[in-house]
């Protein structure tokens, strides 16, 4: 289906206008005398719209943002770097793969907040128990990613290396190397929404800075506006941090098939 | 049976040629089956190739010539059986082979220069100097403006094209090719043979060259080596292809002397088409 760019735009921008003006009308405006949305459970658009103002004016904010940002940058780092590294060994070392194979299925099983607490008491408060929950996170996708990239390597592309003359070594940094990243890079969103996800999460149990942690702040006092303000402020992050992925990945990955839409 | 024993013991008592570049000598190839059987899919074979030799290798669907392909360029270890490479037991891979194959074999995540410039790199050569020759190569086969091309962005064509490049780049003692040109279009087929053919006119390497199409076979070679329908599949007919070169691959295909061997390698061809599509259904 064919639509116009500005017209997309405008019905994507009409959709936040319509919900913000039910919630608006639902919380403000009483409907045969009861509100349909009560202020205590719902807050207003207006007072959410000014609160996040009030947090970024007040300046505070921008030391949780931080702590996020830096959590989850950590959780990313660490997690990729072990999911990397056992995947690659997995992958070149089948033996090991089976031997591993129940365990690696049972801890990925697991719901990963319930380590939550066992971090907490493990690292404490700070920064490095939320790093931990995330790098649990991200540690899977990126290890079951290169685990299959090593191991989905074209046949031919790599009977051709080794009839070009490959020895072992080169053959891990042109053939299986590129592989691999390739399919950790196709999970790039997926890896860093997780690695936020953990540091969140992870804030919200127990901590001291953070996003998580002011939402759960203002849940504990009631306040329903500062926990919609919070969220309002996690959506825009996740939205800028899911942009400069998207960047990345289209520098990175330029020769693939479908980052070159258009060409022949 | 009576038959194939005569052939066996034919076989068994041919030395090869003391200037074969490639000697195959009473090669069986088998595959294990994953219910504990073994499939055997060529028997006793024994095929010498000359320097200087364009040999094509013709037969049925799934006789196993990509096979024998393999073993020379030892990718397969054969079961039984010998092949030497300039009169030495081949261990391992043939250092001596560029092998092109039939799916696409390109790195993808390189582009068609560096693709061509790995060859050359793996071997030890300056990566500046690799790159130079590589655009060279590229302009041989007709791509010197296609170099920044990734693969996907290239035809079938012009793959194969970068492939030979690759190949070739490395400046093999043998070429090995394994349906090369099987995946285009007829059209694009006789440029690539033509392309072929002109790029081997320069150094006259030793060639073997896998391929279902009977003409193509006769269009190129100096030798077209017959294999029967596997299971089995043994060398069956050998014939010297007395065409004069230079040749074109397309315009040759009118000569009546083409005709002429056409109509007497299919007559033996014929039976052993008909043979493979009744054991296996297309």
């Amino acid at each position: 289906m064919r639509i116009s760019r500005a017209r997309l735009l405008f019905l994507q921008a009409m959709v936040a206008v319509a919900f913000f003006v039910i919630w608006h009308i639902g919380s403000t405006v009483p409907i045969a005398g009861v509100y349909f949305l009560p202020k205590f459970f719902f807050s207003t658009p207006i007072d959410v719209i000014v609160r996040v103002y009030q947090m970024f004016a007040g300046g505070k904010i921008w030391g949780h943002l931080a702590i996020t940002l830096w959590e989850t940058i950590l959780a990313f780092v660490i997690g990729s770097a072990g999911g990397v590294l056992v995947g690659f060994w997995f992958a070149r070392k089948p033996l090991v793969a089976m031997v591993f194979d129940p365990y690696v299925k049972m801890v990925n099983a697991l719901p990963r907040v319930v380590l939550a607490p066992i971090f907490m008491l493990w690292l404490g408060l700070g920064i490095w128990s939320k790093v931990a929950l995330g790098v649990t996170l991200v540690f899977f996708i990126v290890f079951f990613n290169v685990y299959q990239g090593v191991k989905e390597v074209s046949p031919t592309v790599l009977a051709n290396a080794r009839m070009l003359g490959m020895n072992e070594r080169q053959l891990f940094r042109h053939v299986y190397w590129p592989s691999a990243l390739s399919w950790m890079f196709s999970s790039l969103h997926t890896s860093v929404g997780f690695a936020l996800v953990g540091a969140v999460v992870g804030e919200y149990l127990g901590s001291a800075a953070g996003l998580g942690y002011l939402i759960h702040q203002a849940e504990g006092v009631f306040d329903v506006t500062g926990v919609f303000a919070g969220m309002v402020i996690l959506a825009a992050f996740v939205l800028l941090i899911d942009w400069l992925v998207t960047l990345v990945e289209d520098r990175l990955l330029v020769w693939r098939p479908q980052s070159a839409a258009g060409q022949a | 049976m009576a038959a194939g024993a005569t052939y066996a013991a034919a076989g068994a008592g041919v030395a090869p040629p003391p200037d074969a570049v490639v000697a195959l000598a009473n090669v069986d190839i088998a595959y294990r089956l994953a219910d504990g059987g073994t499939y055997v899919a060529v028997e006793d074979a024994s095929l010498a190739l000359r320097a200087h030799e364009f040999v094509a290798i013709v037969g049925p669907t799934g006789c196993g010539k990509s096979t024998l392909l393999n073993a020379a360029a030892g990718l397969l270890k054969p079961a039984a059986g010998s092949v030497r490479i300039f009169g030495a037991p081949l261990a391992g891979l043939n250092g001596q082979a560029g092998y092109l194959f039939q799916q696409d074999a390109l790195m993808p995540w390189k582009t068609a220069r560096d693709n061509v410039a790995i060859a050359l790199e793996v071997g030890g050569t300056p990566r500046a100097q690799a790159v130079e020759t590589a655009q060279t190569w590229l302009a041989r086969v007709g791509l010197g403006s296609f170099g920044d091309r990734y693969p996907h962005q290239l035809s079938g064509g012009q793959k194969k094209r970068v492939g030979l490049a690759q190949v070739l780049i490395r400046d093999p003692k043998i070429l090995l090719m394994d349906e090369p040109f099987g995946p285009l279009d007829a059209q694009t087929r006789q440029i690539m043979g033509n392309l072929l053919l002109d790029l081997w006119s320069r150094d006259r390497k030793a060639v073997m060259f896998v391929t279902h199409d009977l003409e193509e076979a006769i269009a190129l070679a100096d030798r077209v080596i017959i294999m029967s329908a596997g299971p089995r599949a043994r060398i069956i007919g050998d014939h010297a292809i007395d065409i004069a070169r230079p040749r074109d691959a397309a315009e040759v295909r009118l000569d009546p002397q083409f005709h002429e061997i056409h109509r007497a390698i299919w007559n033996q061809l014929k039976a052993e088409v008909i043979k493979a599509y009744a054991e296996v259904p297309a």
